[in-house]
């Protein structure tokens, strides 16, 4: 049996940019206020009246490869449970080299505690019977999928195979784990 | 990269260690990275239905040692499905928004001057209740108005009802979906109601006029929008900007403002030219197509091009689409529709439309709802009152407006605007008028001329600024309502329950309501206990199970048919018992049978303004979620969208701050920053409604963008049901530099 290797698939084709995700994951995280672990990015090309809008969830990509777990000094960032990258506070010491590491923008401090804070791929609701992260469970469009990649018969990975999909900065080098479908 | 690798492979061990003890060790197992929990889930989880809009989600409150810490959605709920939107979401904004009112005030100088005495509740229960009081022995109860919006405000129309005033009005009939109601009612006998029976999931060709779904984020439509586009569904959005819609479109068309009718009209002059409607479902269930046929021979492609700026090639192929589709092709009736003035014709041509394609009754249609039916509380009746509400000059004006003019009732409490001025005092329930009724300046005029205004609120909006009484309400988190068993695709019926006690010193609606109807001598009104037991008795009348609605939050019904197909029963109310497509009715009163087109009537934007459009963030619902610091995190203020090339033309800059100035001089209060963008027409600009907040107790909206009521000082009165057109104002830009005013 190959480990589990959790990967989340957003459909930019349904996602409204209504940011349900990012409210549902500041309370279900009790993320600090200011802050957040998700957001949504909006591009448009062309101009009027031949236009184009994309639209995405985005949040940190738990990348294979991830520069902000091979630059941290203290380990505090580190591999989790499925290859999902993850912060141990008391590890931190808000150095902020990840920060800076990171490609995708995805780490911030919070200032409650002085440690780095970023999407866990809500870990603690996937690893304790709850089988969906706070983002996907709210999603009113349905647009957010989040399982196992290594699984091939899992959700994300139909949607994989079936559906033509794209990574950010996969130049980057850093193996992200967080695609979107076209 | 070594590194890299070796802690990979050390970490997948962990995660096996994770799944057998909850925790993260390394591989040497001495230290561990724990799972942080962050702990939010609830010791206790209260289902209930949520009021951050009025679409009435079921939701699931999680509390933990007494504190709201997230909400979800109920998956139970057939509106909610166990998804919400960001409002929805963010409802703990709202209940410990440090800026709610917490006790309640009575006014210590001149009104409007915001000097406030905070006061018991006996004392601000008796001073209300003597007003109200002395204001029927003066004057009789009709005198007293209420305005009204959200679920709470049941109790006071309750209220009001056995006081015996007919002046109960909601801004969310005149002002926003009134025109519609009136329109499709007059076509199949009924209207459209909330939530709306589109069966956009099943569409197989979606048409939205101005219909912003995605950024007005009613829950279950946005549900079912994804559902279609998912399907593969045709989808034509008509907008003078590009909408989030627009961009899941196959089809944008960018039309000019104010000439919707034109393009519907041409729609059907193509689809009974070319034969793409639904000749049995005309021929069965519809009256007038001779006539309709006959009246819309002129209004082809060619005519509506010059007129709305959509080529006659995209007219008749998106035509072509919509009679392909048909019947799962839904041309949606859209919500908000006071637009121009003549609402109520637009909305019957979406009907005709509609009813050419088969489409009511029919799946990918509209639906045919249902209802569970909950035996009303026994009360003593009503008394009897004055029948005519005050709110237009005569009862021949407006005939088929059938609910209470906001508008009307405002400016009857001015003197010499609809004769005496018959209305002497207000109560305002959740409703923020000065931002929500056109013109506040004549808004701000009744103000002054009330002998009395009591505001039952939850925060310190404009209004409650002028009120001489202001009752502070608990939130929908702390109070139990109403039920709720809207006509929908399966009947239920929903409970608000009260999640956790008041916070400060608010009382719920039902309290409030109470209390006063016990100090005006109107006890028998309220005899129960309190809103649970009020709620039971229904319940329990209805043979329904109190205990499961209290643990589930919901009880649905069996559904029954949906569609004609499926043996719902094709029944129209209208007075021919058939579609309407030509209205004796409208006829009998003098207004076109059938909508007609008048470009003349279109003002066009005078040298250097543009047409002011509005619209909803998804994050919001206009000024009522604006202080909420959750959702305003996402959405902060708003910005004046401006077309490129016109801001090139101005050397605006992206993110430039500007005040907005109308035709009338009027300029708005604070600046907002320009979206440059090629999302929206060269002859309009858009800003999301609810910023530009003047009351000064709203610490983190107050000043923030521009309030794009302050600048409808023109509006155009539907001749029919009297609605308010207001998207007939033009603005223009002047640079922040000058002092922002407060």
């Amino acid at each position: 049996m190959s480990a589990v290797s959790y990967g989340m698939v957003v459909d930019t084709r349904t996602c409204v940019a209504c940011a349900a995700c990012v409210i549902a994951c500041k309370t279900e995280n009790d993320v600090a206020d200011g802050f957040s672990r998700d957001w949504i990015f909006t591009a448009t090309s062309g101009s009027f009246p031949n236009l184009e809008m994309e639209i995405r969830s985005e949040r940190c990509n738990h990348c294979e490869d991830a520069p902000c777990v091979s630059v941290c000094p203290t380990g505090a960032s580190h591999y989790g449970p499925g290859g999902t990258v993850q912060v141990t506070e008391s590890k931190c010491t808000g150095c902020k080299a990840c920060i800076a590491a990171c490609p995708y923008d995805a780490r911030f401090i919070d200032p409650r505690t002085g440690s780095i804070d970023k999407c866990t791929f809500c870990v603690h609701r996937v690893e304790n019977g709850t089988p969906t992260t706070a983002c996907q469970e709210v999603c009113p469009t349905k647009s957010i999928y989040f399982g196992d990649l290594a699984d091939p018969e899992s959700e994300v990975s139909r949607l994989l195979q079936e559906r033509q999909a794209y990574a950010l900065l996969p130049d980057a080098g850093t193996r992200p784990k967080h695609f979107f479908l076209k | 990269m070594k590194r890299r690798q070796f802690i990979r492979v050390g970490s997948y061990g962990a995660a096996g260690a994770a799944v057998a003890g909850g925790l993260t060790t390394d591989w040497y197992g001495r230290y561990g990275n724990p799972i942080a929990d962050p702990g939010t889930d609830g010791d206790r989880v209260v289902p209930s239905f949520c009021e951050l809009c009025f679409w009435k989600c079921g939701i699931l409150a999680h509390v933990k040692d007494g504190r709201v810490t997230k909400i979800k959605g109920n998956p139970k709920d057939p509106l909610s499905n166990g998804h919400l939107c960001p409002r929805g979401a963010g409802g703990t904004g709202l209940l410990y928004d440090p800026d709610r009112l917490k006790k309640p005030m009575i006014r210590r100088d001149e009104r409007g001057s915001q000097v406030f005495e905070e006061v018991s509740w006996d004392a601000a229960l008796n001073e209300v209740g003597e007003n109200f009081e002395r204001i029927k022995a003066e004057h009789g109860a009709g005198a007293l108005a209420l305005f009204s919006h959200g679920y709470g405000g049941s109790w006071m129309k309750h209220l009001f009802k056995a006081y015996g005033s007919p002046n109960i009005a909601a801004p969310s009939y005149a002002q926003c979906r009134g025109p519609r109601e009136v329109g499709f009612d007059l076509t199949f006998g009924s209207g459209i109601g909330s939530p709306e029976n589109t069966d956009i999931r099943n569409a197989r060709c979606l048409v939205l006029i101005g219909s912003h779904l995605g950024e007005n984020m009613h829950n279950t439509q946005v549900q079912d929008f994804a559902d279609a586009i998912r399907n593969g569904a045709d989808i034509i959005t008509v907008d003078p900007r590009h909408s989030v819609a627009a961009s899941k479109s196959r089809w944008w068309l960018p039309i000019k403002p104010g000439t919707d009718t034109a393009l519907l009209l041409a729609w059907m002059n193509v689809i009974i030219g070319e034969g793409l409607y639904d000749r049995e479902y005309i021929e069965t269930y519809a009256y007038g197509f001779e006539q309709l046929a006959e009246h819309v021979k002129a209004f082809t492609p060619e005519w509506a091009y010059p007129r709305t700026g959509i080529e006659p090639d995209v007219i008749r192929r998106t035509a072509r689409a919509m009679g392909a589709a048909r019947p799962a092709t839904l041309v949606h009736p859209g919500r908000h529709v006071t637009w121009y003035g003549d609402d109520t014709q637009r909305s019957r041509a979406i009907a005709i439309l509609n009813a050419l394609l088969g489409s009511w009754g029919r799946k990918g249609g509209f639906f045919v709802p249902s209802h569970l039916s909950i035996p009303p509380y026994e009360y003593p009746g009503y008394l009897p009152h004055d029948d005519q509400a005050a709110d237009r000059p005569a009862p021949s004006d407006f005939p088929l407006a059938d609910q209470v003019l906001a508008q009307g009732v405002c400016d009857a409490t001015i003197p010499g605007v609809v004769g005496d001025s018959r209305i002497k005092a207000w109560m305002v329930y959740g409703s923020n008028l000065p931002t929500t009724l056109p013109d506040p300046e004549n808004t701000f005029k009744a103000i002054q001329e009330l002998d009395f205004l009591v505001t039952v609120d939850v925060l310190p909006a404009e209004i409650v600024g002028w009120s001489d009484v202001v009752l502070p309400e608990a939130t929908y988190l702390e109070r139990c309502d109403e039920l709720y068993a809207p006509w929908w695709r399966e009947p239920y019926v929903a409970v608000r329950q009260e999640v956790v006690p008041p916070m400060y010193d608010s009382k719920p609606g039902w309290w409030i309501a109470r209390e006063l109807g016990s100090r005006i001598g109107l006890p028998e009104f309220f005899p129960w206990k309190d809103s649970e037991e009020y709620a039971k008795t229904r319940l329990e009348a209805a043979g329904l199970d109190c205990d499961v609605m209290r643990e589930d939050g919901v009880i649905v019904g069996k559904p029954g048919p949906l569609y004609f197909e499926e043996g719902a029963l094709p029944e129209f109310y209208t007075d021919s018992g058939k579609i309407e497509l030509y209205s004796p009715r409208l006829a009998a009163l003098g207004f076109d049978p059938m909508p007609t087109y008048d470009h003349s009537a279109l003002e066009e934007p005078p040298e250097g303004y543009y047409r002011l459009l509005f619209g909803r963030a998804p994050v919001h619902t206009f000024g009522r979620t604006t202080n909420n610091r959750l959702l305003s995190e996402v959405y902060r203020e708003n910005e004046v969208w401006v077309n490129r090339d016109v801001a090139r033309r101005w050397g605006l800059e992206d993110g430039e701050r500007v005040f907005l100035q109308n035709q009338d001089g009027k300029r708005s209060s604070f600046s907002a920053p320009v979206k440059v963008t090629g999302r929206i027409r060269p002859d309009a600009v858009y800003v999301v409604h609810g910023y530009g907040r003047r009351a000064p107790k709203l610490r983190f909206v107050h000043g923030k963008g521009i309030d794009d009521n302050e600048l409808i000082t023109r509006y155009k009165v539907d001749p029919i049901m009297g609605g308010t057109g207001m998207n007939v104002n033009f603005v223009t830009f002047l640079r922040a530099d000058a002092e922002e005013v407060a």
